[in-house]
């Protein structure tokens, strides 16, 4: 099974770049609007041997990895917050699908003038984005905790805060674990569109100067890199998730 | 009844006085799920209440575990009225409450981790209790890898562990096959009639909300309140039992004495001829009940 599924997965990718490289080869596709695989594979080969991918790549990923702590620290607190105190959830519900209604490319340049070309302005755009996807799960799961096991837990003898530590963050976790794959790719998201818009590095910067040339085997290579460093570090949670979530094991 | 500085009067674990308790239904009205029922229970008692599906068997437990507050009427408990939740009792509830991410072990010791026992000893007397109720080579495991009546024993085994006087059950046993069922009820019968006798591992253990008054009561029988709908069940264990009427506004239509010996051997009392009397009395209030509700079903009336 789990070898039947590596085998499609291998033979799904050969097949749409095989596909793609015929198709640029035939001349049905113009390789100045799409590239081409083989380019592609050259470009980020000469990054990697000439050392200038790393630069970029280090600061795309700090700017990721700060924008999702921050992010889902502060998701998680809030989603916390608001499922334990309804009056708080009713008072600032409209607030928070107003905030979180707001393009987020539209905040960006506010967030260059705010925290500068550094990469807080980055770090401050993955945050909006996190934040939201981890607030909402995390309040829906803390609201889904079965309501026996709190009243069990409760007669058991548990305070409030022996309830949130027993009950109410493993019953979270789950949701907050299903919403962290979407939180990474945000976080991402937000650093690459940060940089994007006005930076000095970074994935997002090399995407932005291939642009401006229309070199779109830049473009494309920069995207690949973005793509594969999210799988990885993707299987990374989902490690993480199966050795938290052991208990589920038999269950599915 | 154990002797005490109190044994001179008769000592009530738990009685309801007068209390009703009424929910807002979803479009505004009220439903009045127990209407003013008086119910007290002795110490050491086993009460099994019955009633048709729907009458409010749980609101009563829920009232009195503390975690409803009554509308009206007073519930005391050990003489004083109760407060919040009911810190002296436990509560086996109907559908599973074990925590699924805790192992089996781990379970069986919440009560008395959130307590603040030390954690060496609280799993030394998980184990303990874990070999009572024969689950030794599962304490590893998790819920999910359970089967029912495994699940429900872990569930004893975690209720028994923090030594209360009152035990409130729900219908503990009803998601049950008939023949775990009659298992699970030995057990508890034994359970129960071992607590009276004090055995090394149901040796009683202070808990942070009993005082030193109750220690001298020691070793004593626990107080069972224990809901079923089925009367069978209700007669093979309790010493008394009550009826409950159909909802809505249930009340007490009945209590009658369960005078049978114990220890009782489940597996014959039930073709005895004292059980059967008891059960054609018991089932001539109850059938009533049952019927009503029925009819109430058909007219598509709230539960």
């Amino acid at each position: 099974m789990k070898r039947a599924i590596l085998f499609w997965r291998i033979t799904v990718g050969v097949v749409a770049l095989a596909l793609w490289q015929g198709l640029v080869s035939l001349k049905l596709l113009d390789p100045f609007f799409v590239s081409r695989p083989t380019d592609i594979a050259r470009r980020i080969a000469t990054w990697i041997a000439s050392g200038t991918l790393w630069p970029h790549l280090i600061v795309t990923l700090e700017e990721s990895l700060l924008g999702l702590v921050v992010g889902a620290a502060l998701g998680i607190a809030l989603g916390f917050v608001f499922a334990r105190s309804p009056m708080v959830a009713r008072v600032f519900d409209p607030y928070i699908k107003m905030l979180n209604a707001i393009p987020r490319v539209v905040l960006a340049p506010l967030f260059l003038l705010w925290f500068g070309l550094g990469i807080w302005s980055k770090v401050a755009l993955a945050v909006t984005l996190v934040f939201f996807v981890m607030f909402f799960s995390t309040y829906q799961g803390v609201r889904d905790a079965s309501q026996v096991l709190i009243d069990n837990v409760r007669m058991l003898g548990a305070t409030e805060r022996q309830l949130v530590r027993h009950v109410l963050v493993p019953s979270a976790l789950t949701w907050i674990f299903s919403s962290l794959h979407t939180s990474l790719g945000f976080a991402m998201v937000g650093a690459v569109v940060g940089e994007y818009l006005g930076s000095t590095r970074g994935l997002g910067y090399v995407i932005s100067q291939a642009e401006g040339t229309f070199d779109t085997t830049g473009v494309f290579a920069g995207m690949t890199i973005l793509g594969v460093v999210v799988v990885i570090v993707s299987a990374g949670v989902t490690r993480l998730e199966r050795w938290l979530l052991r208990w589920k094991k038999d269950e599915r | 009844m154990a002797v005490g500085p109190h044994a001179f009067k008769k000592m009530l674990a738990l009685e309801l006085d007068r209390v009703s308790r009424h929910f807002v239904t979803p479009d505004g009205g009220t439903y009045r799920a127990i209407e003013d029922i008086s119910l007290a229970v002795g110490a050491g008692a086993f009460v099994a209440i019955v009633g048709p599906s729907g009458c409010g068997k749980s609101t009563l437990l829920n009232v009195a575990a503390g975690l409803l507050p009554p509308s009206s009427g007073r519930v005391r408990v050990d003489g004083a009225d109760l407060d919040g939740l009911n810190r002296r009792a436990t509560y086996m509830f109907q559908q599973d409450a074990l925590l699924p991410w805790k192992s089996v072990r781990d379970n069986v010791a919440l009560g008395l981790t959130l307590a603040g026992v030390a954690r060496a000893e609280s799993l030394a007397r998980a184990d303990a209790w874990l070999a009572r109720v024969g689950l030794t080579a599962f304490t590893t495991h998790y819920p999910a890898q359970l089967s029912g009546g495994m699940r429900k024993r872990v569930t004893m085994a975690q209720n028994w562990i923090i030594d209360r006087g009152l035990m409130l059950m729900d219908e503990p046993f009803s998601a049950l096959d008939v023949h775990t069922r009659l298992r699970m009820e030995t057990e508890l019968l034994a359970l129960w009639d071992e607590a009276g006798s004090a055995s090394p591992v149901a040796r009683p253990f202070q808990d942070r909300d009993r005082g030193a008054e109750r220690a001298a009561l020691q070793p004593s029988k626990r107080t069972v309140l224990f809901v079923t709908h089925d009367l069978d069940e209700a007669i093979a264990l309790a010493d008394e039992v009550v009826v409950l009427s159909a909802g809505p506004a249930s009340h007490i239509v009945a209590r009658h004495p369960v005078a049978l010996d114990r220890p009782r051997d489940l597996m014959e009392l039930r073709t005895t001829t004292a059980f059967v009397d008891l059960y054609r009395a018991l089932w001539a209030v109850l059938r009533e009940e049952v019927v009503k509700s029925q009819r109430q079903i058909v007219r598509g009336q709230p539960r």
